[in-house]
C-alpha cells in the first residue's frame, strides 16, 4: 500500500509540475496577475508531493518491504535502521528521487524567499525549475520507478552495498545534490531573465545569494566525499581524477567561477551575456554529472545497452536542456542589450583580475571535461578502451591554478574600475616581503626543499598575508573606534570572500604538505614486529576477531610510538559482510592537526607460520587541511548567503539604473 | 597606444596565453593515455613494449601464488584464448578474487611478464569491470546476457567510488 500512494503521489506531483511549467510562464507573458499568482502555490504543492513519495520510499526500505525491488536490491533485515533510511539513494532510482527532493526542495525555498522579487520574474523563474522537475519526474516514472514491485516478494534483501554502508553515506549524497540541484536556481533565473527581457545588475543580485547557497553545499558534499574515500577506500588517497570525482568537480569549477563573474555583474553591470552563459553551464554540467554517475555510462557506455530506455531519455533530456538553453541565448542575449559598450576598466583594475580568474576556471575546466569524456567517446566510436591517467589531471590543472592563486592575493585588493600600479605595489610589498622569504626557508626546517613545496607554500602564505593585510587596511580605514564597532562596520560579505579565500590558502597547505612530504609504505608484519616509517614506530601488537551488526571483523592493534613513548593505538578491521560475503577493509587513522597516522590491514600471508599480514602504513603530514580548507571554503559562502544586502526590499535598493552604470555615485574614469 | 591598439595588445596575450595552455593541455593528454589491451593482443605482440597499458581479463583460478616476502603475488590473467602472466607488488584489493574479473596496469616486461603497478578491482561484487568483459567479448568468449553475474541488473550500485 505504501510503495502504491508513494507512487501516486509522483504522478500528482507530475501534475502539479507541468501546471507550474506552462500557467505561470503564460501568465507573465500575457500580464495575467492570477495566472503568475499560482507560481507559489504549485511549487509549494509539488514540494509535498515529492517529500511524501520520498517519505514512502524511506517507508518502505525501513519496514524492510522486500516487495518492492528497490529495497529487496538495497537492504536487508539485519542492516542498521539507519544505513536502511540511507539505503533509500543508494540505488540508482531512490539517489533520483532524492535528486528530485531537493530540486522541488529548492523551488520552494525560492517560492518562500523571494517576496521581495516581481511576480513575473518570481513565475518564470518557478516555472523553469518546474520543466526540470517534469523532466525528472518523467525519467523517474517511466525508465526507473523506485516504488517497482517484485513478485513474489524476497524473503531477504541483497543487502546495501559495503562500500555504502558508512556514515558518509548520510552526509555526502544529499550534501552533493543540494549543491548540484541548486545551480538549477542560477539557471532559472537566467533562463528567466533571457525570456523576461530584463538582465540587469538586480538580475545578478538576486541571483548571488542562491548561487553561493548551491556551491556551499556542493563544496561541503565534495570534501566529505573526498574525506569519504580517504578513510574508507584504504588507498590513502583523497583525491583520485576518478571520472565519477570529476563530475562532480566540473560543476564545482563552473559554480565558482559563476559566483566571481555575478560579483562583477552585480557591482558592475558588465560580464552579463558571460554570467548567463557559466550560469548554463554550471546546471548543464550538473546535470551531466548526475547522469555520468547515475546511469552506468560511466563503468561502461555498455550499459546503455542494458537499458536502452533510460541512455536515450537521458541523451533526449540532456540535449533539450543545453540546447534549449543556448538557442534560447542565441535567441535573446543580443537583443537584450547585452553587448553595450563596455564599462571601462584599465589592465590591472578588480575586473580585469576577476576576468583573467575566470578564464583560468574554464581553461582549467575544459581540461577536466576533455579528460573524462574523451574516453567515454572514444568507447562509444568503437574506437577502443583507454583511460586518462591522473598525471595528465595533475600536470594540467597545477600550473592553471598556480597563478589564479597569485591573482587571487591581488584582486580583493585592487579597485574597481582601475588602480594605479605604485598604488597597488604599495599594498603589495610587505605581503610579499614576508611570504616570500618565509616560504623559501620553511621547507629547510621541514627537511627536504623542492622547489614544488616552495611554490605551494608561498602560494599559500601569499593568499594569508595579502588577505591578513587588506583586512588591517579596511580597519584602519573604518570611521568606528573600538575593534567591535570595526568589525562590525564591514558587510558579511566582505569577510566571507576572504575567509573564503584563506580556506584555498589552508586546502593549498594540505596539498603541498601531502604531495611533498607523505610516505606510504606496503609491508609483511607479523604480529610483535614492528616497522619504522619516518619519525614513527609502528607495532603490530595483536589480532582478533570482534562481531559486527551484519558483519565479521578481523581487528588488528597496533601501536605508534615516537621516541620510544606510545602516542597512538589503532584499530584496523577487516570486515566480512554476511549477506554479500563481501570484504571491506576499514583503515584505522590517528588524525591530528600536523598530520594522519594510517594504518590498514591486506590479507594474511599465506603460509607464514607466524601469522604475518600484508599491512600498508601511511603517514601523512596536513592532510586534514585539505578537508578543513574545503569546510572554510564552504564557511564562506555561508557568511556570504547571509549577507542582509541579499534580503533588502526592492524598493529600497539603489535605482537600477545606478547600478548598471556601476557608477556607485562616482563618475566612471575612462581611459 | 589608442584604446583600440591597446584592446588589441589585450586579446593577443589573452590568445596567446589559450594557446599555450591547450599545447599544455594536448601534450600532457597525449602522453597520459592508457589504452586497453586484452591477453590476445598480448600474445599477438600487438601491445606496446615501452609503455604502460591495461590489460583485463579473469585471474586464472590456481594461478595467484605468493612469494615468501607475502607482498609479491603472481598470477595469470586470461581472456579463455591466451593468458598473460602479471606480477605485482603491494597489498591487492579487496574484490581480487581468482576466477573473477580484474584489470592491471603496468608494462609488459622482456620477459613477457607483465609487471602491474596498479591493480583495480575497486567494484562490487557482483560486477564485472567493464574492460575484462571486453576482453571476453572480443577473444570469443562473451560472459552470458548481462555483465553481471545472473543478478538482476545493479547498475545502481556506484561503480568505483561511494
Amino acid at each position: 500500500m505504501i510503495p502504491e500512494l508513494g507512487h501516486f503521489a509522483l504522478i500528482l506531483a507530475l501534475c502539479l509540475a507541468l501546471t507550474l511549467g506552462i500557467v505561470p510562464m503564460v501568465g507573465a507573458a500575457r500580464g495575467n496577475a492570477r495566472m503568475t499568482g499560482t507560481a507559489r502555490a504549485l511549487a509549494q504543492g509539488q514540494f509535498l508531493f515529492i517529500a511524501f513519495a520520498f517519505g514512502c520510499l524511506v517507508a518502505s526500505f525501513l519496514g524492510n518491504d522486500f516487495s518492492v525491488m528497490n529495497v529487496a536490491s538495497n537492504s536487508n533485515t539485519k542492516l542498521p535502521a539507519y544505513y536502511r533510511v540511507t539505503a533509500s539513494w543508494g540505488s540508482h532510482e531512490g539517489s533520483i528521487l532524492l535528486w528530485l527532493l531537493m530540486l522541488s526542495g529548492w523551488t520552494f525555498a525560492v517560492s518562500i524567499f523571494s517576496r521581495n522579487l516581481p511576480d513575473a520574474v518570481v513565475a518564470r523563474v518557478l516555472a523553469v525549475m518546474g520543466w526540470i522537475s517534469v523532466g525528472f519526474l518523467l525519467f523517474l516514472l517511466l525508465t526507473s520507478n523506485p516504488f517497482a514491485r517484485l513478485v513474489p516478494a524476497a524473503l531477504e534483501g541483497r543487502d546495501l552495498n559495503p562500500l555504502l554502508q558508512d556514515p558518509g553515506m548520510i552526509y555526502h549524497p544529499p550534501m552533493l545534490y543540494m549543491g548540484y540541484v541548486g545551480f538549477s536556481v542560477a539557471f532559472a533565473f537566467a533562463v528567466a531573465a533571457l525570456i523576461g527581457g530584463k538582465l540587469d545588475a538586480t538580475w545578478a543580485r538576486w541571483s548571488r545569494p542562491w548561487t553561493t547557497a548551491a556551491w556551499m553545499f556542493l563544496t561541503v558534499g565534495i570534501c566529505l566525499g573526498s574525506a569519504w574515500a580517504y578513510y574508507t577506500l584504504g588507498w590513502g588517497g583523497w583525491w583520485f581524477w576518478d571520472p565519477v570525482e570529476n563530475a562532480s568537480f566540473m560543476p564545482w569549477l563552473a559554480g565558482t567561477a559563476l559566483i566571481h563573474s555575478l560579483a562583477v555583474t552585480e557591482k558592475r553591470g558588465i560580464f552579463k551575456s558571460w554570467t548567463v552563459l557559466l550560469a548554463m553551464v554550471a546546471f548543464s554540467l550538473s546535470l551531466l554529472g548526475t547522469f555520468l554517475v547515475r546511469s552506468g555510462v560511466l563503468t561502461s557506455v555498455h550499459a546503455f545497452a542494458t537499458d536502452p530506455k533510460r541512455g536515450v531519455f537521458i541523451l533526449t533530456f540532456l540535449a533539450l536542456v543545453i540546447g534549449g538553453s543556448l538557442l534560447l541565448y542565441a535567441w535573446r542575449a543580443p537583443t537584450l542589450g547585452l553587448a553595450r559598450a563596455p564599462r571601462a576598466f584599465t589592465p590591472m583594475a578588480r575586473e580585469s583580475l576577476l576576468l583573467i580568474n575566470n578564464v583560468l576556471l574554464v581553461v582549467a575546466l575544459l581540461a577536466v571535461i576533455l579528460g573524462t569524456l574523451y574516453p567515454l567517446f572514444v568507447d562509444a566510436l568503437g574506437a577502443g578502451k583507454i583511460s586518462v591517467g591522473p598525471p595528465y589531471f595533475d600536470s594540467v590543472f597545477y600550473p592553471l591554478m598556480a597563478p589564479a592563486l597569485v591573482l587571487m592575493g591581488i584582486g580583493p585588493i585592487a579597485r574597481w574600475r582601475g588602480e594605479t600600479w605604485p598604488e597597488l605595489a604599495a599594498k603589495l610589498m610587505w605581503p610579499l616581503l614576508i611570504s616570500l622569504p618565509v616560504a623559501v626557508a620553511l621547507p629547510f626546517l621541514l627537511g627536504r626543499w623542492t622547489p614544488l613545496v616552495c611554490l605551494g607554500l608561498w602560494l599559500a602564505l601569499w593568499i594569508f598575508a595579502t588577505s591578513a593585510f587588506a583586512v588591517a587596511r579596511r580597519f584602519r580605514a573604518t570611521a568606528a573606534t573600538g575593534w567591535m564597532a570595526k568589525i562590525a562596520a564591514n558587510s558579511p560579505s566582505y569577510y566571507a570572500m576572504h575567509i573564503a579565500h584563506i580556506g584555498i590558502a589552508v586546502f593549498v597547505i594540505g596539498v603541498t604538505m601531502v604531495k611533498g612530504f607523505e610516505s606510504e609504505r606496503d609491508v609483511r608484519l607479523a604480529p610483535g614486529e614492528s616497522v619504522n616509517e619516518g619519525a614513527y614506530a609502528f607495532r603490530f601488537v595483536s589480532i582478533g576477531e570482534r562481531p559486527g551488526p551484519n558483519y565479521k571483523a578481523v581487528q588488528g592493534r597496533f601501536e605508534v610510538s615516537r621516541n620510544g613513548t606510545v602516542i597512538e593505538t589503532l584499530t584496523p578491521e577487516k570486515r566480512n559482510y554476511f549477506a554479500s560475503g563481501q570484504t571491506m577493509t576499514n583503515a584505522a587513522i590517528a588524525s591530528g592537526l600536523t598530520g594522519d597516522l594510517y594504518v590498514s590491514l591486506g590479507e594474511p600471508i599465506e603460509g607464514a607460520t607466524d601469522g604475518a599480514w600484508g599491512v600498508r602504513i601511511y603517514v601523512k603530514p596536513f592532510v586534514d587541511w585539505i578537508w578543513a580548507g574545503c569546510l572554510l571554503m564552504a564557511l564562506g559562502g555561508l557568511l556570504a548567503v547571509c549577507d542582509r544586502r541579499y534580503r533588502l526590499k526592492t524598493e529600497r535598493k539603489p535605482k537600477a539604473a545606478d547600478i548598471t552604470s556601476g557608477a556607485q555615485g562616482v563618475p566612471a574614469a575612462g581611459d | 597606444m589608442k584604446p583600440r591598439h591597446k584592446r588589441f595588445v589585450w586579446i593577443l596575450a589573452g590568445l596567446a596565453v589559450v594557446g599555450v595552455a591547450t599545447g599544455l593541455v594536448l601534450r600532457a593528454f597525449s602522453s597520459n593515455i592508457v589504452a586497453f589491451h586484452t591477453p590476445t593482443e598480448v600474445a599477438e605482440h600487438k601491445t606496446p613494449q615501452d609503455r604502460a597499458f591495461r590489460l583485463g581479463g579473469l585471474v586464472t583460478a590456481g594461478s595467484l601464488k605468493r612469494t615468501t616476502d607475502g607482498l609479491t603475488v603472481s598470477f595469470t590473467v586470461t581472456d579463455m584464448a591466451q593468458s598473460v602472466p602479471v606480477v605485482f607488488t603491494g597489498i591487492l584489493p579487496d574484490l581480487f578474487r581468482e576466477g573473477k574479473g580484474a584489470v592491471v596496469q603496468g608494462k609488459i616486461g622482456p620477459d613477457g611478464i607483465f609487471h602491474a603497478n596498479e591493480v583495480l578491482a575497486k567494484h562490487d561484487e557482483n560486477y564485472m569491470p567493464p574492460e575484462a568483459a571486453e576482453a571476453l567479448k572480443r577473444s570469443g568468449h562473451p560472459i552470458q546476457g548481462e555483465i553481471f553475474a545472473g543478478q538482476k541488473p545493479v547498475t545502481t550500485q556506484p561503480a568505483a567510488k561511494p
